[in-house]
């Protein structure tokens, strides 16, 4: 242990204040634990020991004021469109939607004659990732997460808008 | 107790119904008229012979605008007796600018009945005359008609929310238009 205190002699990591608070973003995603259908079972699975979510830093929050990610898992019937619209009005930004399974892409088997179904929740919520799959495997969802985690990754959360504008003009110029 | 002789003893009680008996099926239904639904469940369930304490289902059924009857279908059974009977009644249909067809409620009787009435008012629109709570059970309670009805078409919109899926084939909302 003795070694392990503060000598001096530890190296430091140089990244930028974006990338630092993406990659804090990314490695801590709490979804909103809560589901809808059979898409749920396959959801718990994900977040039990065989697949451990957790090495993710994915962990089920049973609140939306304190969660980042709301996984749709399962029929969206239109008495439960109200209430996971206001769950989604109620998470704290940023926040991100991981559609799982047929049901709530696209309406799934209900498609034709499930009058009682949303033909997929992004009527109703913004989505960011459709996992596909009657139900999705886990793997499939841990693939989904780490869609989401490639697209935090990719984001600006600090940057003024200006500069992007800038910038993006920049790079359409032609090299002198 | 058989099919028969069930029937033997409400023919005996409700001289004056017009009982009519389908065989068609592997089990005899026995039909009875609709005004009299409550009195002959009441005795069913309260006769010593009979005692049907159980009431496994209650069915509703839409023949559609062309025969514009409807059926509701009780199935019964004596959990001490063991025997079971299957009870139907037939009335017409309502067309869209009538009250819904009203069917003397039996849940005063049965307690399951209770559910069973609200779902078959929920999604088929028969009213249960005598029913204490009367209310939609499955959907919404804000949804418009009876799915479950032949004549059955979707309403276009729910809270905003854009109700039909979009295949290609079908119509197609126009772009500009809001789904959710």
């Amino acid at each position: 242990m003795s070694d392990k205190i503060k000598t001096g002699n530890g190296g430091i990591i140089l990244t930028n204040a974006e990338d630092l608070m993406n990659w804090a973003r990314l490695s801590s995603l709490w979804p909103m634990g809560f589901g809808i259908a059979c898409c749920a079972i396959e959801m718990m699975a994900a977040y039990a020991s065989n697949y451990d979510l957790e090495r993710f830093g994915i962990l089920p929050r049973p609140s939306p004021r304190q969660s980042d990610v709301m996984i749709v898992a399962g029929t969206v019937t239109f008495r439960m469109a109200d209430r996971i619209r206001r769950l989604y009005e109620q998470m704290p930004e940023p926040r991100y939607v991981i559609s799982m399974g047929s049901c709530s892409n696209c309406g799934g088997p209900y498609w034709e004659h499930g009058y009682h179904v949303v033909k997929g929740v992004d009527r109703i919520i913004p989505v960011d990732v459709y996992v596909p799959g009657c139900p999705p495997r886990p793997e499939a969802l841990i693939g989904g997460f780490l869609k989401l985690q490639e697209k935090i990754r990719g984001e600006h959360p600090i940057a003024p808008e200006l500069f992007l504008e800038m910038e993006s003009e920049n790079a359409a110029l032609p090299v002198a | 107790m058989t099919f028969q002789e069930i029937t033997a003893l409400i023919a005996a009680r409700f001289t004056e119904s017009g009982l009519d008996i389908d065989t068609k099926g592997t089990q005899p239904i026995l039909i009875v008229p609709l005004e009299d639904v409550a009195e002959i469940c009441r005795f069913l369930h309260e006769d010593e012979q009979l005692y049907f304490d159980f009431l496994e289902c209650i069915t509703a059924m839409d023949n559609g605008p062309g025969i514009a009857t409807m059926e509701v279908i009780y199935n019964m059974t004596s959990i001490p007796y063991g025997h079971n009977l299957a009870l139907k009644t037939v009335f017409p249909r309502n067309t869209p600018d009538q009250t819904l067809p009203s069917v003397p409620s039996v849940s005063h009787i049965w307690r399951t009945a209770d559910w069973h009435e609200r779902e078959a008012f929920d999604l088929m629109g028969i009213y249960f005359e005598g029913h204490p709570d009367l209310r939609r059970i499955l959907l919404p309670e804000d949804w418009e008609g009876h799915p479950l009805r032949k004549d059955y078409t979707v309403q276009e919109r729910y809270h905003g929310i854009y109700v039909r899926y979009e295949d290609g084939n079908s119509e197609q909302l126009p772009e500009n238009e809001d789904r959710a």
